[in-house]
């Protein structure tokens, strides 16, 4: 436990390490939410209906940008075959990386969310239900996303390679959120689509610590 | 290794590594043999693939490397195994003390185990400097200070000496000169001679 609890520390800490972190995430979130109602058009009520969808959309692209920091640094200094080599399986360090990028990255995202979403035009009760869904999804981009950045282990500039693998796996979170939330701003029922995006998350945390370890295990080799 | 092996690099290395570990391990006062490590494998002749070999990370192209003891051969070498690659293992970013606790509870040791290592490696001024604004050597110090600070039967080092000056060697052989006598074993792969008797396998083409 107490060796679950020191790797969780450390991935925070460097989650919110200087050179990137919380604040470049957020800073990107920003700009995605501000260049689209420059490029579709300032009419308020065309804002308002394409809000959930683009806070949604950014929020997932936002949640690669740091996914490169996640395994190809520990796997350049050859700390992963330190924490290959640590008391926990690999499997369960690789989550325990995937949830503490999820905390330190998808979080505050997750809290811009709703923001940006009321900016755009979004009634704010719809807030709550954006936020939660945002961090569903925000856990699903952590594990999903952790997969892409294990399996880009060892190809040199694997930030764009980490983009291609992971985006078309984050089409089922991105229907099925923006379903959630469309349907709660038209008065429909919500909660079908929403625990869809729950089954996806909690699918992504149990399949993906197995594929992240196995990726790893094949690029230490 | 995604690399194909080249006609001609293929080394045969037979050899039998046999553990024992003191009581300071936890078995009592008694030398205990824990695990014999054997090794029979074929692969690219190179000392870092046979490093990897023991530690799991490559399986050989013939052969198997096999621990005998009480736990599988996976657990044994996270319960039993320290490997130091050439590179530090170290984050820039971070500060030394951090990276140093992180390293050594991570292996099993204690945090203030991690600080007496640090003193004995001569570190103490620097632990409390970002890691990036240390200097080569003193990085490998930091990065060696885990194999005292928690205790580890086997080590497997890859060049541990690699950028240290003639006192800090003297240290790191002060610390290895102790495991060995306690029943630990160290595999290591250099160019010039460890200050230790050590036997000698020459590998490589």
């Amino acid at each position: 436990m107490s060796a679950l609890g020191v790797l969780f520390r450390r991935e925070l800490a460097l989650g919110w390490a200087r050179g990137g972190g919380p604040l470049l995430a957020l800073g990107f979130y920003a700009g995605v939410t501000t260049l689209l109602p420059l490029s579709a058009g300032p009419a308020p009520m065309r804002l308002a209906a394409l809000a959930g969808g683009v806070a949604w959309v950014a929020l997932a692209l936002a949640s690669l940008i740091s996914l490169e920091r996640l395994f190809e640094r520990d796997f350049e200094d050859g700390a992963l075959d330190l924490i290959a080599l640590g008391p926990l399986p690999l499997e369960l360090a690789a989550a325990v990386k995937c949830a503490a990028q999820w905390i330190a990255i998808g979080a505050p995202l997750s809290l811009a969310a709703p923001l940006a979403a009321i900016a755009l035009g979004a009634p704010a009760a719809a807030a709550p239900l954006i936020l939660a869904a945002a961090l569903l999804g925000a856990l699903a981009f952590a594990f999903v996303g952790g997969t892409g950045a294990a399996l880009a282990l060892a190809s040199r500039r694997g930030g764009l390679l980490i983009a291609v693998i992971v985006l078309p796996l984050l089409t089922p979170p991105a229907i099925f959120g923006g379903a959630a939330i469309g349907a709660f701003l038209a008065g429909l029922a919500w909660a079908p689509a929403f625990a869809l995006l729950a089954a996806y998350a909690l699918a992504a945390v149990a399949l993906a610590p197995f594929a992240m370890a196995a990726a790893c295990r094949n690029a230490l080799g | 290794m995604s690399q194909q092996p080249k006609r001609g690099q293929h080394r045969n290395l037979v050899f039998k590594l046999s553990l024992f570990v003191a009581g300071s391990f936890a078995f009592g006062f008694a030398l205990v043999p824990l695990y014999d490590v054997l090794c029979s494998i074929t692969g690219l002749g190179n000392q870092k693939s046979l490093l990897r070999a023991v530690a799991g990370f490559i399986r050989p192209l013939e052969g198997r490397v096999v621990f005998t003891g009480p736990a599988n051969a996976d657990e044994a070498r996270r319960a039993h195994c320290h490997l130091i690659g050439h590179q530090d293992a170290l984050k820039g970013v971070r500060c030394a003390r951090d990276e140093l606790i992180f390293q050594t509870r991570w292996a099993g040791g204690s945090g203030a185990a991690a600080v007496a290592a640090a003193e004995r490696m001569g570190l103490q001024a620097g632990l409390d400097l970002e890691v990036r604004s240390l200097s080569a050597g003193q990085r490998r110090r930091l990065a060696l200070c885990r194999l005292v600070a928690a205790p580890r039967a086997l080590w497997l080092l890859d060049e541990p000496l690699a950028a240290l000056d003639a006192a800090s060697r003297a240290l790191v052989a002060a610390a290895m000169s102790e495991h060995l006598a306690s029943g630990g074993l160290i595999v290591a792969a250099v160019h010039d001679p460890l200050p230790i008797p050590a036997r000698t396998l020459e590998i490589g083409p």
